[in-house]
């Protein structure tokens, strides 16, 4: 009696372990594969064109209006703190660390996860689910190299870019508010912006797009290829692919800022 | 070297628990035409996919002309054309981009001549040329099943594989994809493997009919052969009849 309850204890614990381990397992070598093609010819150049439009170009507004009032939210919330301590010239600098550091890879990944990894989740769902990957498969074309790879170049190539534009729209929303609302000298807001500028600051936002791309993209393609049972599957793929990614998002936003910026 | 361009020896897949193939044994000759008929569920499109490398089987072997391809490198689908039972069109590309797919990607086709050759074979397929610019999702089921049957075909291939090709159709488009599949396999002198539990269509398309039940190769033999089996199986698969030996989980 007792060794039975201690067995079904244990087969209760063991098996999410089990599968933990199996998942990771199965993660681990679609990662490793993914990588490996990305470096091996065929090159679909056409297909990275598509993909980097698609998650560039397009997700332009998104980004912009996002950094857009993140930066007049930091204005706003630094000159309110601030001016308590009569540190009120300290705007501008707040809002060039917080946007370049932070905000604009942040936030710009968060919103390029939901659009463009859930997407991407879909698509590659669909195909899975109506044999469009085995179609390929049977035409001796590689997935990996035909869906995979030009979404992950599209990723890290496009990520530090459209974070580059968040920077630009994130440090103007700040100008706006501390110009026309916190009546700051435009000249000295300027001036205060240009000396507080750090090569370190954007390149550190930079490198992390790059890594949060690579996160999306290989989320959305992961999910997606694993989807199964219809479009329920592909609906679970879809949710999974964003809250994976917004979760590893956050997770080595933390790990890059220490590397970066820990003393 | 034998007179088979298919052949399969012993071969298992489970699921988990699920023994699906139980120790097939099945070979196909040059240039015939063998339909594999069975119950949903009974792993006809699990052998398929098995035969096609889109499936690992747990073990067991499969040679084709007489080289065996599980575990093997060597790209087995350059011989290979398949027409899947949804058709499985790439959504993104239009039709010829479709029908020429392996003629863009394998052997490097320039656009125009692709192109040229994927109106030809949807001609043979009975599509009109001005489909060519269409995407998938503008074509009804029995003109999907016509794009994907030209894809299968365009590259000459020497084995085509149809899966339920016949599925989801009203009997006279059925009746007319059967034409295009014994026509198209045919021209080609192609060796077809076809999975399907359309009698009718089983009928027409094949040389020789072989049952999947349980796992295995219950029942093999000509279209005659079927007509007058006393197989208990076979006779109640044929009439359709829920009484008999196969019982059917509800």
């Amino acid at each position: 009696m007792f060794n039975k309850a201690v067995e079904n204890f244990l087969q209760t614990l063991g098996r999410p372990l089990v599968n933990f381990l199996m998942n990771l397992g199965y993660f681990s070598q679609f990662v490793a594969r993914a990588v490996y093609n990305c470096f091996m010819p065929p090159f679909y150049f056409k297909l990275f064109g598509k993909q980097f439009l698609n998650m560039g170009f397009y997700s332009l507004p998104v980004v912009g209006l996002t950094t857009l009032f993140a930066g007049m939210v930091i204005a706003i919330q630094t000159y309110s703190g601030f001016s308590k301590y009569g540190a009120e010239s300290a705007v501008a600098t707040v809002v060039l660390i917080s946007v370049t550091r932070e905000l604009a890879p942040v936030l710009s990944a968060l919103m390029v996860a939901g659009r463009i990894g859930a997407a991407m989740a879909a698509e590659i769902g669909t195909m899975r689910v109506t044999e469009q990957i085995d179609a390929l498969i049977t035409l001796s074309a590689n997935p990996f190299r035909y869906l995979i790879a030009p979404r992950l170049w599209a990723g890290v190539v496009v990520m530090p870019l459209l974070v580059l534009f968040g920077d630009i729209i994130g440090i103007f929303g700040g100008y706006v508010v501390g110009v026309y609302k916190l009546d700051f000298n435009p000249a000295n807001y300027i001036n205060a912006t240009m000396q507080s500028l750090q090569a370190i600051d954007v390149i550190s936002g930079m490198v992390k797009a790059g890594v949060f791309g690579f996160i999306i993209s290989m989320m959305g393609c992961y999910h997606g290829y694993r989807s199964k049972g219809g479009a329920q599957g592909v609906g679970e793929a879809t949710t999974n692919a964003v809250v994976a990614s917004s979760i590893l998002i956050l997770i080595f936003n933390y790990l890059l800022t220490e590397v970066f910026f820990a003393r | 070297m034998s007179d088979n361009k298919i052949e399969i020896r012993n071969l298992y897949k489970a699921f988990g628990k699920k023994k699906v193939l139980d120790g097939v044994d099945l070979e196909v000759k040059k240039g015939e035409s063998l339909v594999v008929i069975g119950g949903s569920g009974t792993g006809k499109s699990v052998l398929i996919k098995c035969i096609q490398g889109l499936l690992t089987p747990d073990s067991g072997s499969i040679k084709i002309d007489d080289e065996e391809t599980i575990g093997s490198k060597k790209n087995i689908h350059e011989k290979m054309g398949m027409l899947f039972q949804g058709a499985a069109l790439f959504d993104s590309l239009s039709v010829w981009e479709n029908v020429a797919f392996s003629l863009l990607e394998n052997k490097k086709m320039s656009r125009k001549d692709a192109k040229l050759e994927a109106i030809r074979v949807l001609r043979q397929v009975g599509l009109a040329p001005d489909v060519a610019d269409l995407s998938p999702a503008e074509l009804s089921g029995g003109m999907q099943k016509r794009v994907g049957l030209a894809r299968a075909v365009i590259s000459k291939p020497e084995i085509i594989f149809f899966d339920e090709p016949t599925t989801g159709l009203d009997p006279i488009m059925a009746d007319v994809i059967n034409d295009l599949i014994i026509e198209s396999a045919r021209g080609l002198g192609a060796t077809t493997l076809t999975i399907t539990h359309d009698m009718a269509s089983a009928r027409k398309i094949a040389d020789r009919i072989a049952m999947l039940y349980n796992g295995k190769i219950i029942w093999s033999g000509t279209v005659k052969d079927l007509e007058k089996t006393d197989n208990p199986y076979l006779r109640q698969f044929v009439s359709g009849s829920s009484q008999g030996p196969i019982t059917v989980e509800v």
